[in-house]
Protein backbone atom coordinates (compact mmCIF):
# COMPACT_ATOMS: atom_id res chain seq x y z
CA UNK A 1 0.00 0.00 0.00
CA UNK A 2 2.76 2.35 1.04
CA UNK A 3 4.58 1.49 -2.13
CA UNK A 4 1.65 2.31 -4.40
CA UNK A 5 1.22 5.63 -2.64
CA UNK A 6 4.85 6.45 -3.13
CA UNK A 7 4.65 5.54 -6.80
CA UNK A 8 1.64 7.77 -7.29
CA UNK A 9 3.52 10.73 -5.86
CA UNK A 10 6.41 9.89 -8.07
CA UNK A 11 4.32 9.89 -11.21
CA UNK A 12 2.53 13.08 -10.30
CA UNK A 13 5.80 14.94 -9.93
CA UNK A 14 7.28 13.31 -13.01
CA UNK A 15 4.32 14.53 -15.07
CA UNK A 16 4.72 18.04 -13.67
CA UNK A 17 8.44 18.02 -14.43
CA UNK A 18 7.96 16.82 -17.98
CA UNK A 19 5.08 19.21 -18.64
CA UNK A 20 7.48 22.06 -19.30
CA UNK A 21 9.22 19.98 -21.93
CA UNK A 22 5.88 19.31 -23.60
CA UNK A 23 5.18 23.05 -23.69
CA UNK A 24 8.61 23.80 -25.08
CA UNK A 25 8.24 21.21 -27.82
CA UNK A 26 4.71 22.40 -28.57
CA UNK A 27 5.76 26.01 -28.92
CA UNK A 28 8.73 25.13 -31.08
CA UNK A 29 6.61 23.02 -33.41
CA UNK A 30 3.96 25.74 -33.72
CA UNK A 31 6.59 28.38 -34.48
CA UNK A 32 8.08 26.26 -37.25
CA UNK A 33 4.73 25.12 -38.61
CA UNK A 34 3.34 28.64 -38.85
CA UNK A 35 6.58 30.42 -39.72
CA UNK A 36 8.01 28.19 -42.43
CA UNK A 37 5.20 28.66 -45.02
CA UNK A 38 6.42 32.24 -45.51
CA UNK A 39 9.66 31.00 -46.99
CA UNK A 40 7.79 29.19 -49.74
CA UNK A 41 6.70 32.59 -51.04
CA UNK A 42 9.63 34.71 -49.96
CA UNK A 43 13.18 33.37 -49.90
CA UNK A 44 14.76 33.34 -46.45
CA UNK A 45 17.51 35.73 -47.56
CA UNK A 46 15.03 38.29 -48.87
CA UNK A 47 13.14 38.11 -45.62
CA UNK A 48 16.17 38.64 -43.39
CA UNK A 49 17.89 41.27 -45.53
CA UNK A 50 14.84 42.95 -47.06
CA UNK A 51 14.90 46.65 -46.27
CA UNK A 52 11.18 47.34 -46.45
CA UNK A 53 8.47 46.19 -44.10
CA UNK A 54 5.09 47.06 -45.63
CA UNK A 55 2.96 44.00 -44.90
CA UNK A 56 -0.36 45.73 -45.63
CA UNK A 57 0.56 47.41 -48.91
CA UNK A 58 -0.35 46.05 -52.29
CA UNK A 59 1.87 44.33 -53.19
CA UNK A 60 3.18 43.82 -49.66
CA UNK A 61 6.85 43.90 -48.65
CA UNK A 62 8.18 41.50 -46.06
CA UNK A 63 11.71 42.67 -45.38
CA UNK A 64 12.54 42.15 -41.72
CA UNK A 65 15.84 44.02 -41.64
CA UNK A 66 14.33 47.21 -40.14
CA UNK A 67 12.80 45.15 -37.33
CA UNK A 68 15.90 43.06 -36.70
CA UNK A 69 18.20 46.09 -36.73
CA UNK A 70 15.81 47.92 -34.40
CA UNK A 71 16.03 45.04 -31.94
CA UNK A 72 19.80 44.99 -32.20
CA UNK A 73 19.97 48.77 -31.70
CA UNK A 74 17.71 48.82 -28.70
CA UNK A 75 19.37 45.81 -27.10
CA UNK A 76 22.87 47.16 -27.60
CA UNK A 77 21.78 50.45 -26.11
CA UNK A 78 20.27 48.61 -23.16
CA UNK A 79 23.63 46.92 -22.59
CA UNK A 80 25.25 50.30 -22.06
CA UNK A 81 22.80 50.86 -19.24
CA UNK A 82 22.51 47.44 -17.62
CA UNK A 83 26.20 46.45 -17.67
CA UNK A 84 27.54 49.39 -15.65
CA UNK A 85 24.44 49.56 -13.46
CA UNK A 86 24.13 45.83 -12.90
CA UNK A 87 27.77 44.93 -12.44
CA UNK A 88 28.50 48.11 -10.53
CA UNK A 89 25.76 47.55 -8.02
CA UNK A 90 26.68 43.87 -7.63
CA UNK A 91 30.28 44.82 -6.91
CA UNK A 92 29.17 47.38 -4.40
CA UNK A 93 26.74 45.04 -2.68
CA UNK A 94 29.10 42.10 -2.51
CA UNK A 95 32.49 43.68 -2.00
CA UNK A 96 32.10 47.10 -0.46
CA UNK A 97 28.76 47.54 1.30
CA UNK A 98 28.47 46.63 4.94
CA UNK A 99 26.00 44.08 6.17
CA UNK A 100 23.29 46.66 6.79
CA UNK A 101 23.40 48.30 3.35
CA UNK A 102 23.52 44.89 1.74
CA UNK A 103 20.38 43.74 3.50
CA UNK A 104 18.53 46.82 2.22
CA UNK A 105 19.94 47.05 -1.31
CA UNK A 106 19.61 43.44 -2.34
CA UNK A 107 15.85 43.01 -1.84
CA UNK A 108 15.21 46.45 -3.30
CA UNK A 109 16.94 45.55 -6.54
CA UNK A 110 14.98 42.34 -6.66
CA UNK A 111 11.73 44.29 -6.33
CA UNK A 112 12.78 46.13 -9.50
CA UNK A 113 12.57 42.76 -11.27
CA UNK A 114 9.03 42.27 -10.06
CA UNK A 115 7.52 45.41 -11.57
CA UNK A 116 5.26 44.52 -14.53
CA UNK A 117 6.72 45.56 -17.87
CA UNK A 118 3.63 47.57 -18.77
CA UNK A 119 4.40 49.79 -15.78
CA UNK A 120 7.89 50.37 -17.11
CA UNK A 121 6.39 51.18 -20.48
CA UNK A 122 3.98 53.60 -18.90
CA UNK A 123 6.76 55.25 -16.94
CA UNK A 124 8.83 55.48 -20.13
CA UNK A 125 6.00 57.05 -22.12
CA UNK A 126 4.85 59.57 -19.57
CA UNK A 127 8.08 60.57 -17.84
CA UNK A 128 11.16 59.53 -19.78
CA UNK A 129 10.01 60.22 -23.34
CA UNK A 130 9.04 63.89 -22.85
CA UNK A 131 12.27 64.36 -20.95
CA UNK A 132 14.33 62.85 -23.80
CA UNK A 133 12.43 64.95 -26.33
CA UNK A 134 13.17 68.14 -24.43
CA UNK A 135 16.84 67.47 -23.69
CA UNK A 136 17.82 66.40 -27.20
CA UNK A 137 15.32 68.68 -28.92
CA UNK A 138 13.65 65.91 -30.95
CA UNK A 139 10.34 65.78 -32.81
CA UNK A 140 9.31 62.85 -30.59
CA UNK A 141 10.61 61.33 -27.36
CA UNK A 142 9.61 57.82 -28.38
CA UNK A 143 12.97 56.68 -29.75
CA UNK A 144 15.41 53.78 -29.71
CA UNK A 145 17.31 55.68 -27.02
CA UNK A 146 14.29 55.84 -24.74
CA UNK A 147 13.67 52.13 -25.28
CA UNK A 148 17.29 51.32 -24.50
CA UNK A 149 17.16 53.31 -21.30
CA UNK A 150 14.05 51.60 -19.99
CA UNK A 151 15.09 48.13 -21.17
CA UNK A 152 18.47 48.62 -19.57
CA UNK A 153 16.87 49.40 -16.24
CA UNK A 154 14.62 46.38 -16.62
CA UNK A 155 17.53 44.05 -17.31
CA UNK A 156 19.59 45.43 -14.44
CA UNK A 157 18.14 43.21 -11.68
CA UNK A 158 18.95 40.10 -13.74
CA UNK A 159 22.52 41.23 -14.27
CA UNK A 160 22.92 42.34 -10.66
CA UNK A 161 21.70 39.20 -8.99
CA UNK A 162 23.58 36.83 -11.32
CA UNK A 163 26.78 38.86 -10.99
CA UNK A 164 26.33 38.92 -7.26
CA UNK A 165 26.01 35.13 -7.22
CA UNK A 166 29.20 34.84 -9.25
CA UNK A 167 31.08 37.14 -6.87
CA UNK A 168 29.94 35.36 -3.75
CA UNK A 169 31.08 32.12 -5.39
CA UNK A 170 34.67 33.42 -5.31
CA UNK A 171 36.19 31.93 -2.16
CA UNK A 172 37.23 34.40 0.50
CA UNK A 173 40.63 32.75 0.66
CA UNK A 174 41.45 34.39 -2.71
CA UNK A 175 40.77 37.80 -1.24
CA UNK A 176 42.87 37.03 1.83
CA UNK A 177 45.74 35.71 -0.25
CA UNK A 178 45.74 38.86 -2.32
CA UNK A 179 45.64 41.19 0.69
CA UNK A 180 48.40 39.19 2.37
CA UNK A 181 50.94 40.02 -0.33
CA UNK A 182 50.17 43.71 0.01
CA UNK A 183 47.43 44.27 -2.57
CA UNK A 184 44.86 46.89 -1.68
CA UNK A 185 41.14 46.38 -1.95
CA UNK A 186 40.86 47.79 -5.44
CA UNK A 187 43.71 45.66 -6.82
CA UNK A 188 42.20 42.60 -5.18
CA UNK A 189 38.88 43.34 -6.80
CA UNK A 190 40.21 44.02 -10.28
CA UNK A 191 43.01 41.47 -10.46
CA UNK A 192 41.65 38.55 -8.47
CA UNK A 193 37.94 38.68 -7.72
CA UNK A 194 36.61 39.88 -11.06
CA UNK A 195 38.75 37.51 -13.17
CA UNK A 196 37.76 34.61 -10.92
CA UNK A 197 34.11 35.53 -11.32
CA UNK A 198 34.61 36.47 -14.99
CA UNK A 199 32.67 33.69 -16.62
CA UNK A 200 29.86 34.09 -14.13
CA UNK A 201 29.70 37.78 -14.92
CA UNK A 202 29.62 37.18 -18.66
CA UNK A 203 26.79 34.71 -18.13
CA UNK A 204 24.92 37.41 -16.24
CA UNK A 205 25.38 39.82 -19.13
CA UNK A 206 24.28 37.27 -21.73
CA UNK A 207 21.13 36.43 -19.80
CA UNK A 208 20.54 40.17 -19.42
CA UNK A 209 20.73 40.50 -23.20
CA UNK A 210 18.29 37.72 -23.80
CA UNK A 211 15.94 39.30 -21.28
CA UNK A 212 16.19 42.63 -23.11
CA UNK A 213 15.80 41.26 -26.62
CA UNK A 214 12.64 39.35 -25.77
CA UNK A 215 10.94 42.18 -23.90
CA UNK A 216 7.79 43.29 -25.69
CA UNK A 217 5.37 45.53 -23.87
CA UNK A 218 7.88 48.20 -22.94
CA UNK A 219 9.42 48.54 -26.39
CA UNK A 220 5.98 48.58 -27.95
CA UNK A 221 5.09 51.55 -25.78
CA UNK A 222 8.27 53.61 -25.88
CA UNK A 223 10.16 53.03 -29.13
CA UNK A 224 7.77 54.86 -31.42
CA UNK A 225 6.97 52.01 -33.80
CA UNK A 226 8.29 53.18 -37.15
CA UNK A 227 9.60 50.32 -39.25
CA UNK A 228 12.64 51.88 -40.87
CA UNK A 229 16.27 50.94 -40.53
CA UNK A 230 17.56 53.18 -37.73
CA UNK A 231 20.39 55.58 -38.54
CA UNK A 232 20.70 56.98 -35.04
CA UNK A 233 19.58 56.24 -31.52
CA UNK A 234 17.31 59.24 -31.57
CA UNK A 235 14.69 58.10 -34.02
CA UNK A 236 11.61 55.94 -33.60
CA UNK A 237 12.12 52.25 -34.31
CA UNK A 238 10.07 49.08 -34.31
CA UNK A 239 11.80 46.05 -32.77
CA UNK A 240 10.72 42.50 -33.64
CA UNK A 241 8.73 41.88 -30.49
CA UNK A 242 6.78 45.11 -30.81
CA UNK A 243 5.95 44.27 -34.42
CA UNK A 244 4.46 40.93 -33.50
CA UNK A 245 2.44 42.39 -30.66
CA UNK A 246 1.17 45.32 -32.69
CA UNK A 247 0.27 43.48 -35.88
CA UNK A 248 -0.86 40.04 -34.81
CA UNK A 249 -4.35 41.27 -33.95
CA UNK A 250 -4.93 42.68 -37.41
CA UNK A 251 -3.81 39.80 -39.58
CA UNK A 252 -5.97 37.19 -41.20
CA UNK A 253 -5.10 33.73 -39.86
CA UNK A 254 -3.22 31.81 -42.53
CA UNK A 255 -2.30 34.87 -44.57
CA UNK A 256 1.23 35.66 -45.60
CA UNK A 257 1.40 38.49 -43.08
CA UNK A 258 0.36 36.03 -40.36
CA UNK A 259 3.09 33.62 -41.36
CA UNK A 260 5.65 36.41 -41.54
CA UNK A 261 4.94 37.36 -37.91
CA UNK A 262 5.54 33.75 -36.89
CA UNK A 263 8.76 33.83 -38.87
CA UNK A 264 9.87 36.84 -36.83
CA UNK A 265 8.96 34.91 -33.69
CA UNK A 266 11.09 32.06 -34.96
CA UNK A 267 14.08 34.36 -35.40
CA UNK A 268 13.63 35.73 -31.89
CA UNK A 269 13.36 32.22 -30.54
CA UNK A 270 16.57 31.16 -32.25
CA UNK A 271 18.42 34.26 -30.98
CA UNK A 272 17.41 33.81 -27.35
CA UNK A 273 18.02 30.07 -27.55
CA UNK A 274 21.49 30.81 -28.85
CA UNK A 275 22.26 33.18 -25.98
CA UNK A 276 20.91 30.77 -23.40
CA UNK A 277 22.99 27.93 -24.77
CA UNK A 278 26.12 30.06 -24.61
CA UNK A 279 25.29 31.00 -21.03
CA UNK A 280 24.74 27.34 -20.08
CA UNK A 281 28.02 26.41 -21.71
CA UNK A 282 29.95 29.07 -19.81
CA UNK A 283 28.31 28.10 -16.53
CA UNK A 284 29.27 24.46 -16.91
CA UNK A 285 32.87 25.30 -17.74
CA UNK A 286 33.08 27.82 -14.95
CA UNK A 287 31.95 25.36 -12.29
CA UNK A 288 34.61 22.90 -13.37
CA UNK A 289 37.32 25.53 -13.28
CA UNK A 290 36.68 26.86 -9.80
CA UNK A 291 35.68 23.41 -8.58
CA UNK A 292 39.29 22.31 -8.40
CA UNK A 293 40.28 25.44 -6.53
CA UNK A 294 37.80 25.17 -3.74
CA UNK B 1 66.04 33.76 26.50
CA UNK B 2 66.43 37.42 25.66
CA UNK B 3 69.89 37.19 24.20
CA UNK B 4 68.26 37.33 20.73
CA UNK B 5 67.03 40.35 18.88
CA UNK B 6 63.30 41.00 19.23
CA UNK B 7 61.30 41.27 15.99
CA UNK B 8 57.75 41.36 17.30
CA UNK B 9 56.79 42.61 20.75
CA UNK B 10 53.23 42.02 21.91
CA UNK B 11 52.23 44.23 24.80
CA UNK B 12 49.02 44.09 26.88
CA UNK B 13 47.04 42.84 23.91
CA UNK B 14 43.29 42.27 24.14
CA UNK B 15 41.03 41.34 21.26
CA UNK B 16 37.26 41.20 21.13
CA UNK B 17 34.82 39.71 18.67
CA UNK B 18 31.73 41.70 19.49
CA UNK B 19 31.60 41.37 23.27
CA UNK B 20 33.51 38.11 23.62
CA UNK B 21 37.12 38.54 24.54
CA UNK B 22 39.19 36.30 22.28
CA UNK B 23 42.64 37.31 23.54
CA UNK B 24 43.36 38.38 27.12
CA UNK B 25 46.30 40.50 28.05
CA UNK B 26 48.93 38.85 25.87
CA UNK B 27 52.57 39.82 26.38
CA UNK B 28 55.31 38.11 24.41
CA UNK B 29 58.49 38.76 22.43
CA UNK B 30 59.11 36.99 19.16
CA UNK B 31 62.73 36.72 18.10
CA UNK B 32 64.40 37.46 14.80
CA UNK B 33 65.24 34.50 12.56
CA UNK B 34 63.76 31.99 14.96
CA UNK B 35 60.75 29.79 14.61
CA UNK B 36 58.06 30.45 17.18
CA UNK B 37 55.23 27.99 17.41
CA UNK B 38 51.86 28.84 18.92
CA UNK B 39 49.98 25.80 20.14
CA UNK B 40 46.71 25.25 21.91
CA UNK B 41 43.31 23.61 21.46
CA UNK B 42 40.88 24.79 18.78
CA UNK B 43 39.33 28.15 19.50
CA UNK B 44 42.06 29.24 21.93
CA UNK B 45 42.85 32.32 19.86
CA UNK B 46 46.07 31.24 18.13
CA UNK B 47 44.91 32.15 14.63
CA UNK B 48 43.38 35.37 15.91
CA UNK B 49 46.73 36.30 17.41
CA UNK B 50 48.85 35.82 14.31
CA UNK B 51 46.26 37.40 12.06
CA UNK B 52 46.82 40.55 14.09
CA UNK B 53 50.50 40.59 13.13
CA UNK B 54 49.62 41.49 9.53
CA UNK B 55 46.31 43.16 10.36
CA UNK B 56 44.35 40.45 8.55
CA UNK B 57 41.66 40.85 11.19
CA UNK B 58 40.87 44.27 9.75
CA UNK B 59 38.58 42.31 7.45
CA UNK B 60 36.57 40.96 10.38
CA UNK B 61 33.52 43.05 11.08
CA UNK B 62 32.62 44.03 14.59
CA UNK B 63 36.00 43.33 16.16
CA UNK B 64 38.04 45.49 18.49
CA UNK B 65 41.64 45.45 19.62
CA UNK B 66 43.42 46.99 22.60
CA UNK B 67 47.11 47.13 23.41
CA UNK B 68 50.17 47.23 21.19
CA UNK B 69 52.10 45.09 18.77
CA UNK B 70 55.53 46.48 17.91
CA UNK B 71 57.31 45.16 14.85
CA UNK B 72 60.87 46.48 14.73
CA UNK B 73 59.80 49.03 17.29
CA UNK B 74 56.83 50.38 15.36
CA UNK B 75 53.32 50.03 16.69
CA UNK B 76 51.49 48.33 13.82
CA UNK B 77 48.08 48.63 15.47
CA UNK B 78 48.17 52.41 15.29
CA UNK B 79 45.87 54.06 12.79
CA UNK B 80 48.88 55.56 11.01
CA UNK B 81 50.26 52.19 9.94
CA UNK B 82 50.45 51.62 6.20
CA UNK B 83 48.73 48.24 6.07
CA UNK B 84 49.91 47.48 2.55
CA UNK B 85 53.51 48.13 3.60
CA UNK B 86 53.04 46.00 6.69
CA UNK B 87 51.64 43.05 4.77
CA UNK B 88 54.56 43.12 2.40
CA UNK B 89 56.90 42.94 5.36
CA UNK B 90 54.86 40.32 7.20
CA UNK B 91 53.83 37.55 4.79
CA UNK B 92 51.28 34.88 5.48
CA UNK B 93 50.61 31.30 4.45
CA UNK B 94 47.11 30.05 5.12
CA UNK B 95 45.55 26.90 6.45
CA UNK B 96 44.16 25.76 3.12
CA UNK B 97 46.37 26.20 0.06
CA UNK B 98 44.81 29.15 -1.76
CA UNK B 99 46.56 29.72 -5.09
CA UNK B 100 44.78 32.08 -7.46
CA UNK B 101 43.11 30.49 -10.50
CA UNK B 102 46.00 31.81 -12.60
CA UNK B 103 49.16 30.28 -13.98
CA UNK B 104 51.96 29.18 -11.66
CA UNK B 105 54.06 32.07 -12.88
CA UNK B 106 51.34 34.68 -12.40
CA UNK B 107 50.59 33.43 -8.91
CA UNK B 108 54.08 34.45 -7.84
CA UNK B 109 54.47 37.56 -9.97
CA UNK B 110 51.16 38.86 -8.59
CA UNK B 111 52.64 40.19 -5.36
CA UNK B 112 55.27 42.12 -7.30
CA UNK B 113 52.75 43.50 -9.78
CA UNK B 114 50.43 44.85 -7.12
CA UNK B 115 53.43 46.49 -5.49
CA UNK B 116 54.21 48.30 -8.73
CA UNK B 117 57.29 46.38 -9.77
CA UNK B 118 57.47 46.92 -13.54
CA UNK B 119 60.85 45.45 -14.48
CA UNK B 120 60.02 42.20 -16.34
CA UNK B 121 63.49 40.79 -15.95
CA UNK B 122 63.51 41.36 -12.22
CA UNK B 123 60.08 39.77 -11.89
CA UNK B 124 61.19 36.71 -13.78
CA UNK B 125 64.30 36.29 -11.64
CA UNK B 126 62.23 36.74 -8.51
CA UNK B 127 59.71 34.10 -9.62
CA UNK B 128 62.48 31.58 -10.26
CA UNK B 129 64.22 32.45 -7.00
CA UNK B 130 61.06 32.09 -5.00
CA UNK B 131 60.25 28.75 -6.58
CA UNK B 132 63.75 27.51 -5.81
CA UNK B 133 63.55 28.72 -2.23
CA UNK B 134 60.23 27.02 -1.74
CA UNK B 135 61.65 23.74 -3.13
CA UNK B 136 59.12 23.68 -5.95
CA UNK B 137 61.31 24.68 -8.90
CA UNK B 138 62.32 21.18 -9.98
CA UNK B 139 58.71 20.04 -10.10
CA UNK B 140 57.27 22.93 -12.06
CA UNK B 141 60.08 24.49 -14.11
CA UNK B 142 58.69 23.14 -17.38
CA UNK B 143 55.12 24.24 -16.83
CA UNK B 144 55.16 27.71 -15.36
CA UNK B 145 52.27 28.74 -17.60
CA UNK B 146 49.96 25.97 -16.50
CA UNK B 147 47.17 26.69 -14.08
CA UNK B 148 48.21 26.52 -10.44
CA UNK B 149 45.06 24.53 -9.77
CA UNK B 150 46.62 21.56 -11.57
CA UNK B 151 49.15 21.12 -8.75
CA UNK B 152 48.67 18.74 -5.83
CA UNK B 153 47.69 20.11 -2.42
CA UNK B 154 51.26 19.98 -1.10
CA UNK B 155 52.63 21.63 -4.23
CA UNK B 156 49.95 24.30 -4.02
CA UNK B 157 50.97 25.06 -0.45
CA UNK B 158 54.61 25.41 -1.48
CA UNK B 159 53.46 27.68 -4.30
CA UNK B 160 51.71 29.81 -1.70
CA UNK B 161 54.97 29.96 0.23
CA UNK B 162 56.78 31.00 -2.96
CA UNK B 163 54.16 33.69 -3.56
CA UNK B 164 54.82 34.98 -0.08
CA UNK B 165 58.64 34.90 -0.51
CA UNK B 166 58.52 36.85 -3.77
CA UNK B 167 57.65 40.13 -2.04
CA UNK B 168 60.67 39.73 0.28
CA UNK B 169 59.01 39.72 3.68
CA UNK B 170 60.97 39.74 6.93
CA UNK B 171 58.43 37.74 8.87
CA UNK B 172 56.36 34.82 7.63
CA UNK B 173 53.23 33.77 9.45
CA UNK B 174 52.05 30.20 8.96
CA UNK B 175 48.46 29.56 9.97
CA UNK B 176 48.28 25.76 10.34
CA UNK B 177 49.98 25.28 6.98
CA UNK B 178 49.74 21.51 7.04
CA UNK B 179 46.20 21.12 8.31
CA UNK B 180 44.90 19.87 4.95
CA UNK B 181 47.99 18.01 3.75
CA UNK B 182 49.09 14.36 3.81
CA UNK B 183 52.10 13.26 5.93
CA UNK B 184 54.61 13.35 3.07
CA UNK B 185 53.63 16.85 1.98
CA UNK B 186 53.64 17.88 5.62
CA UNK B 187 57.20 16.70 6.01
CA UNK B 188 58.30 18.63 2.96
CA UNK B 189 56.71 21.81 4.28
CA UNK B 190 58.33 21.30 7.69
CA UNK B 191 61.75 20.85 6.11
CA UNK B 192 61.13 23.98 4.09
CA UNK B 193 60.16 25.98 7.16
CA UNK B 194 63.32 24.90 8.96
CA UNK B 195 65.31 25.96 5.92
CA UNK B 196 63.57 29.35 5.73
CA UNK B 197 64.57 30.16 9.31
CA UNK B 198 68.01 31.22 8.07
CA UNK B 199 66.51 34.27 6.42
CA UNK B 200 63.14 34.91 7.98
CA UNK B 201 61.44 35.25 11.31
CA UNK B 202 58.77 32.60 11.42
CA UNK B 203 55.63 32.28 13.49
CA UNK B 204 53.68 29.08 13.04
CA UNK B 205 50.29 28.25 14.47
CA UNK B 206 49.63 24.56 14.80
CA UNK B 207 47.38 22.25 16.75
CA UNK B 208 49.87 19.50 16.11
CA UNK B 209 52.16 19.38 19.14
CA UNK B 210 54.67 17.08 17.47
CA UNK B 211 54.99 19.54 14.66
CA UNK B 212 55.73 22.35 17.09
CA UNK B 213 58.32 20.18 18.83
CA UNK B 214 59.96 19.22 15.53
CA UNK B 215 60.33 22.62 13.91
CA UNK B 216 60.26 25.40 16.48
CA UNK B 217 62.80 27.14 18.69
CA UNK B 218 60.21 28.76 20.93
CA UNK B 219 56.74 27.64 21.80
CA UNK B 220 53.81 29.53 23.22
CA UNK B 221 50.87 27.69 24.73
CA UNK B 222 47.59 29.54 24.41
CA UNK B 223 44.46 28.44 26.24
CA UNK B 224 41.08 30.20 26.22
CA UNK B 225 42.65 33.39 24.95
CA UNK B 226 45.38 33.51 27.58
CA UNK B 227 49.07 32.95 27.13
CA UNK B 228 49.62 30.18 29.64
CA UNK B 229 53.29 29.56 29.02
CA UNK B 230 55.97 30.76 26.66
CA UNK B 231 59.59 29.64 26.45
CA UNK B 232 62.09 27.63 24.50
CA UNK B 233 60.53 24.63 22.85
CA UNK B 234 62.93 22.33 24.64
CA UNK B 235 61.97 23.60 28.06
CA UNK B 236 58.25 23.82 27.39
CA UNK B 237 58.05 20.28 26.16
CA UNK B 238 60.31 18.72 28.80
CA UNK B 239 59.84 20.70 32.00
CA UNK B 240 56.73 22.88 31.60
CA UNK B 241 56.25 25.32 34.47
CA UNK B 242 52.49 25.54 34.37
CA UNK B 243 50.49 22.41 35.29
CA UNK B 244 47.96 23.34 32.58
CA UNK B 245 50.67 23.09 29.93
CA UNK B 246 51.67 19.69 31.17
CA UNK B 247 48.09 18.48 31.08
CA UNK B 248 47.67 19.68 27.50
CA UNK B 249 50.95 18.17 26.34
CA UNK B 250 50.10 14.84 27.86
CA UNK B 251 46.77 14.86 26.08
CA UNK B 252 44.45 15.30 29.07
CA UNK B 253 42.40 17.87 27.11
CA UNK B 254 42.48 19.62 23.78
Amino acid sequence: MQKIKENIYRYIFAVLAFASIIFLVGITITLFKEGMPLFKEIPFKNFIFGRDWYPTYDPPDYGALPLISASVFVTLGALFVCIPLGIGSALYINEIAGYKQKSILKPLIEILAGIPSVVYGFFGMVIVAPFVQKIFNLPTGLTAFTGSLILGIMATPTVTSLTEDALSFVPNSFREASMAVGANRWQTLVKVVIPAAGSGISTAVILGISRAIGETMTVLMVTGGSAVIPKSFFQPVRPMTATIAAEMGETVVGSLHYHSLFAIGLILFVITLFFNIIAEFIISRYRLKLGAGR
Amino acid sequence: MDKHEVQIRVSNLNFFYGKTCALKNINMDIYKKKITAIIGPSGCGKSTLIRLFNRMNDLVLNSRVEGHIYIDGEDILSAKTDVVELRRKVGMVFQKPNPFPKSIYRNISYGLEVNNVKNKKYIEEKVIDSLKNSALWEEVKDRLNESALMLSGGQQQRLCIARCLAVEPEVILFDEPCASLDPISTRKIEELITELKKQYTIVIVTHNMQQAARVSDYTAFLYLGELVEYGTTEKLFTVPENPKTEEYLSGKFG
